[in-house]
């Protein structure tokens, strides 16, 4: 059957979905994998921008689908892999316009010549997310270690239990070690206690994050980055090796609760 | 000391992000079984209203909750203390007699069916129930009064 189709998605908007798939698609691609990234968000389309690619659009995945465009013509190589390519969502359209179906026949075309065809799912749980689910082997829920957000992805994992393509795979993305430290943010193993779900990646909140997407160059490819490799490493993950977890010294040490304790904290 | 071992080994942890972990539990329990905690504390209620209706019950300790073990398997336990019979404090009578008026309503309406079938249950009913005499004298009178009472309401609505 070839490619595996891995679609990226959240329930709650605004947590990084469309980030960690750019990352994805570029880590993917810097590991050697034929790599195509969908963006599914028809409307509000964004993975283009964050990929850098958003001047080379000509059609976008309604043409394909509308039979405008041949799916090779419509397909946006990326500038520094030859073998990542972006096929951008409408702009102008809904999400009414591709249906799951029309998800489904693109992506067994895209199977037969690429191992990874990642699909940025927009928010919500109606057809755009019924698009982005249908044709995934696998799913990835990326949310924020923050109560809305955990809410929504448990309704998320839900759903895609009940579509039988669960148990997906958490990513917590934006984890901010020293509030953890102070017991003010929920803790990846919290997350990991209330959704029950394995967690393939734990991405600490990084200032660069927000310049790589200024800059429209994801943030895996500065090496300086801590969000960066950890996306790397669910890049990694991803292809099924074994890569343990970075430490973001998430738990103070002991001896770092005696300080603490001797200066009254 | 409990409080100094405690922080030492990190096991207390009061700061928001507890509290949204405990938030975060209560709201998924609920939104998984589709059954908001208002509707559930009504649920709640009427499983009493039922119970109550047949055992005394010591509401104050009455425990009905949500057990989650995941997505997938919930389940609903009870934990019900039933006052057993043989008080005889007047106390207990009385909150029997509460207990039992309700209940002789509903029989008083039963008994006004004139099927055999229908005589017959409501006689094994009386065997069963294990009641002192004086208690059920006075249930009866109590529960007459009380139908009289509905009465007199309905008849001006």
């Amino acid at each position: 059957m070839g490619g595996k189709v891995v679609t990226i998605s959240s329930g709650k908007g605004g947590v990084g979905k469309t980030t960690a798939t750019a990352n994805l698609g570029i880590s993917l691609a810097s590991l050697g994998k034929r790599v195509v990234v969908i963006d599914a968000d028809i409307g509000l389309r964004n993975l283009d921008v964050i990929m850098g690619l958003e001047n080379r659009i000509v059609y976008d995945l309604v043409d394909i689908v509308e039979g405008r465009s041949k799916l090779r013509q419509a397909m946006i190589k990326h500038k520094k892999f030859a073998d990542l390519f972006l096929i951008p969502a409408a702009q102008t359209r809904d999400k009414m316009a591709v249906s799951p179906d029309d998800m489904v026949n693109l992506t067994d075309e895209l199977r037969e010549d690429f191992d990874y065809i990642l699909i940025d799912s927009p928010a919500g749980i109606e057809r755009g997310f019924r698009n982005a689910l249908e044709p995934a082997d696998e799913v990835l829920i990326v949310t924020n270690p923050e109560v809305s957000a955990v809410r929504d992805a448990d309704r998320i994992i839900g759903l895609i239990e009940a579509a039988d393509k669960g148990p997906g795979k958490l990513i917590i993305n934006r984890l901010k070690t020293d509030m953890v430290k102070k017991g003010e943010m929920l803790s990846s193993d919290d997350v990991f206690d209330i959704l029950g779900l394995a967690i393939i990646g734990i991405i600490p909140e990084d200032e660069l994050v927000l310049s790589a997407s200024n800059s429209g160059i994801p943030v895996t490819l500065n090496l300086q980055s801590k969000a960066g490799m950890a996306f790397n490493n669910v890049a990694r993950r991803v292809i099924g090796e074994d890569v343990p977890f970075m430490n973001l010294d998430a738990n103070p040490g002991i001896l770092q609760r005696l300080v603490g304790l001797l200066n009254g904290r | 000391m409990n409080n100094l071992l405690s922080r030492l080994f990190g096991r207390a942890r009061k700061g928001s992000g507890a509290t949204a972990k405990d938030r975060l539990r209560f709201v998924l329990q609920h939104d998984r079984i589709n059954l908001p905690p208002e509707r559930m504390e009504e649920m709640k209620r009427e499983i009493l209203a039922v119970i109550v209706k047949y055992l005394v019950v010591d509401k104050e300790r009455v425990e009905i909750d949500l057990e989650q073990r995941d997505r997938s398997h919930s389940k609903l336990t009870a934990e019900i203390p039933v006052a057993i019979h043989t008080a005889t404090t007047a106390n207990r009578a009385e909150e029997k007699n509460v207990v039992a008026a309700k209940g002789a309503g509903a029989n008083g309406a039963n008994n006004g069916a004139d099927t055999e079938d229908e005589a017959e249950d409501a006689s094994a009913e009386a065997e069963e129930a294990e009641t002192p005499k004086a208690i059920e004298d006075e249930k009866s009178d109590q529960g007459d009064q009380g139908d009289s009472a509905e009465d007199e309401k309905s008849k001006p609505g």
